[in-house]
């Protein structure tokens, strides 16, 4: 280990002599408190390294020592179900009630471990050898380190054993021995190879209705949720984080605030998952770095979170990371970057800020893994614009970036109107890749006489031109007054209403609503556009745009989120005979009342 | 007694409120140094950088006076601390925890650092236990748990140190006496008026016994501002998580807080970010508003109220923007209200209590109260948009149904808004559902049929 010895420390930057070499993004452990640490700048023997912890009492003359390793993290089956900060320490555990800076000491966990390899056997890099079953006695593979490959030398049998303990040795075709544990070491900043990037035709599912109908991700697709504050990202990802259809998620709190990480650990070990009737807790595992903790750990969290999202895609799991907030990264990066005298770019941040979004994104996909099953990441992630502004630095970035768009909107959120997703800022480049699989739900539901072919298509795209044409007439009414837009255009601005009432809007307070499956959703979807097509033939056979709007079902429309059960089929389909015949009536009664 | 250690003619530059000294001695970075220049006067400070050679002091107060030859600087060798025993409730400190109201120096059971360490979110409980303060527009539509963070956005000339006051005296769990909260006032920057009115007040409702103030004056040094919060919150948290108290802390005026941040970053040389402000001012606050909340395994609980007055109203100044960002919600007081006459005038459309799920509902308060609030955020929303195109259009070119929104508005902010006492959250739901009453069933899509049935129909 090469030894150096700090020569000027300011902040959570220091410089130091080296005695030794030295490599660029090395873990150091500084002082006797053995702070974390990495280098990352050399000049002749000198070194500069970021400090991870409260560097309060250093001073010249403090010892720096090389770990020999890049700045990394230890894979394995301790993570499921356990709360990190964002080096991946535990933070459970702990013997005082605040994050002190230094080592703490790690009590290796054992795991029920059974070979899946014989001795002899040949293997590369990724692939299977084990199963260990983790403390929620959910059964994981363990996986052969990426950079390793080789015949099996030995292998132990099933058995306890601690996770950092070989259980298995390779022999390389140089002849050298490599141990393997259950648990391998991966450097954070260098993604997981896989062994084929593969395109996806299938969404995850959110249970949100705005999300999944109208702006869907793919699975190993990228989402980015933008807004001011006090507009419900936090709230978004929660949700998230409670009802998509991933296997595992990773959530990774960035400067955000304790109290929500408490409430996530107070609220995950006791909510089920909705698909295997497991705690929630038991699929998740949290990172948490909130806005108090050190600033330079912040910036390395994301890197941690997307290192052990990729860890279960190459077990062929599909992992949903939900990163709140890539601004405070962002801003980390900016005051790393400050105290190393960088000269700043647009907005103070560093000028490679852009290319260090564009990599972090680039990590969400979906792949044939090295052991040759498929897995993918998939990234959401919040940004905190500045006065919810969207063209500052972070949110232009990433834009680029991001297939999906979900544009938190402030007027929404004041009027407690959740999601409170814009549905005319955000967009969704996934939704062009997944009508099939949209098509195959539609078809699947009792059939629709005057269905068009690609339903999900058509009619996410007649609620979309509806919702873009009720903010072109709003706008209109303001000039002109609402009482001079003929019945039609009046129309046009109820039935909208009704898609946001209806539709978009969804309680995550509601037992019913804060799920809803693709097969309801489309059956909301459905009714809606019955009702808005019957509208506008009603109105064109002389019903007033009144006698519309007074109509009982409107009520029954608005709330079916709320009041119609996940699988309750019967509810739509009475739902549809009582629009029916309200719209007969009413047509019936306009006609005799002109005759008349 | 703590180990202290003397130097004298070490410093070789002055630089604003940076000094520069020849290193002597073995010391480390942040620990806390006191600055005695040939004028007697003695100041605070930390050292901000070291190298082989130099020190790096920060000073906390006016550098103003100070000279080369006779400085003398005394290193204490450790962070900056603070002695507190319980004694600390009913007396009155300066900016950096000296006692000024005339009385002895407290007793001192235990020493604290000032900047405190992050809470583990392990430890973290979470909060959930409502607070009833008798403000409707609080506790029926933005309510406040304790061990929240919840800031008060104004502007200047609006009533927040009365609103603050009111919901100090009042605060208590339903049902409980007033007697529950310890108060720990922090007075940032604030005019002696200002500092006087909240003493006299705390007097006058017998809260000063149980009360701690700190008080950093608009006269006094600005820098010292940054130190202020930091003694406060060490006193609260001493007593909610050592005396197992329940804390109400006031921090006004943060505003006068981030400035002080903003000249002594400026003065450091530190590149400005946002309005001058530094890049870390987020950073810096969270350190601030992340030391509240409840521990597992502790009684006590540590609660927020602090005070910020938004430079011309804007909310999306960086210290209102920031604000908002790392506290749990915001109670925003609007001019408009407070032209019309309203108190409180708290604007209830842009304020926020993201705590308020957990601390209503079934179990907390009433099953229906969320229900309620959120209908009668639509509602109002819907209300204000009416406002305005009324005001573009006239009443004359509003659709009926907006006229009867627009009669829902004003009687929501002239009933339920404005009130002139407390109100149990019994009564403000009353009221809120009589609001409701006045418009068509229809438009209550937030209500269940039960609730219709219940509440609006009878």
């Amino acid at each position: 280990m090469s030894i150096a010895r700090i020569s000027w420390i300011s902040g959570p930057v220091l410089r130091a002599r080296a005695q030794g070499p030295f490599r660029l993004r090395e873990a150091v452990r500084v002082g006797e408190r053995g702070l974390l640490g990495e280098v990352i700048r050399m000049q002749g023997d000198e070194i500069v390294a970021q400090v991870y912890e409260d560097t309060t009492g250093l001073h010249p003359g403090v010892e720096v020592t090389g770990t020999g390793s890049l700045l990394g993290i230890t894979l394995g089956p301790a993570l499921l179900g356990r709360i990190f900060d964002g080096l991946l320490r535990p933070l459970a555990g702990a013997s005082t009630h605040h994050v002190e800076p230094g080592v703490r000491a790690e009590v290796p966990l054992e795991f029920d471990f059974t070979p899946r390899l014989r001795p002899g056997e040949s293997i590369l890099g990724g692939a299977v050898f084990g199963e260990a079953v983790n403390q929620s006695g959910i059964r994981q593979v363990c996986l052969i380190p990426p950079d390793a490959a080789g015949e099996v030398a030995t292998i132990q049998a099933a058995g306890r054993y601690a996770d950092d303990l070989p259980v298995c040795t390779l022999r390389a075709a140089d002849g050298t021995h490599r141990d393997i544990a259950m648990s391998h070491f991966w450097p954070v900043r260098e993604p997981r190879p896989v062994a084929q990037w593969l395109p996806s035709d299938e969404p995850l599912i959110t249970g949100q209705r705005v999300l999944d109908s109208l702006f869907p991700v793919a699975l190993g697709g990228k989402a980015a949720i933008p807004g001011g504050f006090g507009t419900g990202k936090t709230m978004l990802l929660e949700v998230l984080a409670k009802s998509c259809s991933a296997d595992v998620i990773v959530y990774v709190g960035c400067g955000e605030r304790g109290n929500e990480m408490a409430g996530v650990l107070d609220e995950f070990p006791r909510l089920a998952d909705p698909r295997t009737g497991h705690p929630l807790m038991e699929r998740t595992v949290i990172i948490a770095n909130t806005s108090n903790m050190p600033v330079a750990a912040r910036e390395a969290s994301i890197y941690s979170a997307v290192t052990v999202a990729e860890y279960f895609r190459d077990q062929g799991l599909h992992v949903a990371l939900l990163a709140d907030s890539t601004s405070r990264w962002a801003e980390a990066l900016r005051e790393v970057s400050v105290r190393f005298g960088e000269l700043p770019s647009e907005g103070g941040y560093p000028p490679y800020l852009s290319s260090r979004i564009a990599e972090f994104y680039e990590r969400a996909a979906k792949a044939k893994t090295l052991a040759g099953s498929t897995g993918s990441v998939t990234v959401l992630a919040s940004i905190s614009p500045p006065s919810g502004d969207f063209s500052e630095p972070v949110t232009s970035h990433t834009k680029r970036q991001v297939r999906s768009f979900w544009a938190l909107d402030v007027k929404r959120a004041q009027s407690r109107f959740y999601p409170a997703i814009n549905p005319l800022q955000s967009y969704s480049e996934d939704s062009l890749d997944l009508g099939g699989w949209w098509g195959k739900i539609y078809a699947d539901l009792v059939p629709d006489g005057d269905a068009p072919t690609n339903e999900w298509s058509e009619l996410r795209r007649r609620f979309l031109t509806l919702l873009d044409e009720q903010a072109r007439l709003e706008r209109m009414a303001r000039i002109i007054g609402k009482d001079a837009l003929p019945a039609r255009q009046q129309l046009i601005l109820f039935c909208a209403e009704l898609v946001n009432e209806g539709f978009l809007r969804q309680s995550a307070f509601s037992e019913t609503d804060r799920y809803c499956g693709p097969q309801r959703q489309a059956r909301i979807m459905r009714s809606i556009t019955r009702f808005i097509a019957a509208a506008e033939v009603a109105l064109a056979k002389g019903v007033s745009c009144e006698a519309i709007t007074a109509m009982q079902i409107v009520r029954r429309l608005e709330r079916m989120g709320e009041d119609i059960a996940e699988d309750d089929v019967q509810a739509f389909a009475d739902l549809s005979l009582r629009m029916e015949s309200e719209f007969a009536d009413l047509v019936a009664l306009t006609g005799a009342k002109r005759e008349a | 007694m703590r180990p202290r250690l003397l130097v004298t003619g070490a410093a070789t530059r002055i630089d604003g409120p940076l000094l520069f000294l020849r290193r002597t001695l073995k010391v480390g970075l942040n620990h806390a140094v006191s600055v005695q220049g040939g004028d007697g006067r003695v100041r605070l400070g930390r050292i901000a950088a070291l190298d082989d050679e130099f020190l790096t002091i920060e000073l906390l107060e006016a550098s103003a006076g100070l000279a080369l030859a006779d400085t003398v600087v005394c290193f204490t060798l450790e962070p900056l601390h603070f002695g507190l025993s319980p004694g600390v409730l009913g007396r009155v400190f300066d900016g950096v925890g000296r006692v000024i109201d005339g009385g002895p120096p407290i007793a001192i059971d235990r020493n604290f650092r000032i900047d405190g360490l992050p809470l583990n979110p392990v430890a973290r409980a979470r909060p959930h236990d409502f607070i009833e303060t008798g403000i409707s527009a609080v506790d029926l539509m933005n309510s406040l748990v304790r061990g929240q963070k919840l800031p008060i956005f104004s502007g200047g000339g609006l009533p927040h140190d009365r609103l603050a006051v009111q919901i100090a005296n009042h605060a208590r769990l339903r049902g409980a006496g007033a007697q529950d909260f310890a108060i720990v006032f922090a007075g940032i920057g604030v005019p002696r008026a200002s500092a006087d009115y909240f003493r006299r007040s705390f007097e006058a409702s017998g809260v000063l016994e149980r009360a701690a103030l700190f008080l950093n004056l608009a006269s006094d040094s600005s820098t010292q501002r940054l130190l202020t919060p930091r003694f406060a919150l060490t006193a609260a948290e001493y007593l909610a998580f050592v005396e197992g108290k329940h804390v109400l802390v006031i921090l006004t005026d943060m505003t006068n807080y981030c400035e002080a941040l903003r000249e002594v970053s400026g003065a450091k040389g530190d590149v400005p970010g946002r309005k001058g402000f530094p890049g870390y001012l987020y950073s810096d606050l969270a350190t601030l508003y992340e030391r509240a909340g409840c521990v597992h395994g502790l009684p006590g609980t540590l609660t927020q109220l602090s005070i910020l007055t938004m430079p011309s109203d804007d909310i999306g100044h960086p210290i209102p923007d920031l604000t908002g960002y790392i506290t749990e919600g915001q109670i925003v007081l609007s001019r408009e209200l407070d032209r019309a006459g309203i108190y409180p005038p708290i604007g209830v459309l842009p304020s926020l209590s993201r705590l308020m799920k957990d601390g209503i509902g079934k179990g907390a308060t009433y099953a229906d109260h969320p229900t309620l609030s959120s209908q009668l955020y639509a509602s109002y929303a819907r209300a204000v948009q009416a406002r305005v195109l009324s005001s573009v259009v006239g009443e004359e070119g509003l659709l009926d149904i907006d006229r009867k929104y627009l009669a829902f508005g004003a009687s929501f902010e002239q009933d339920l808004v404005q009130q002139t006492s407390a109100r149990t959250l019994e009564d403000s739901m009353e009221i809120g559902w009589r609001l409701l009453r006045g418009l068509p069933k229809s438009e209550l899509a937030r209500l269940s049929d039960a609730q219709i049935a219940q509440y609006i129909e009878r």
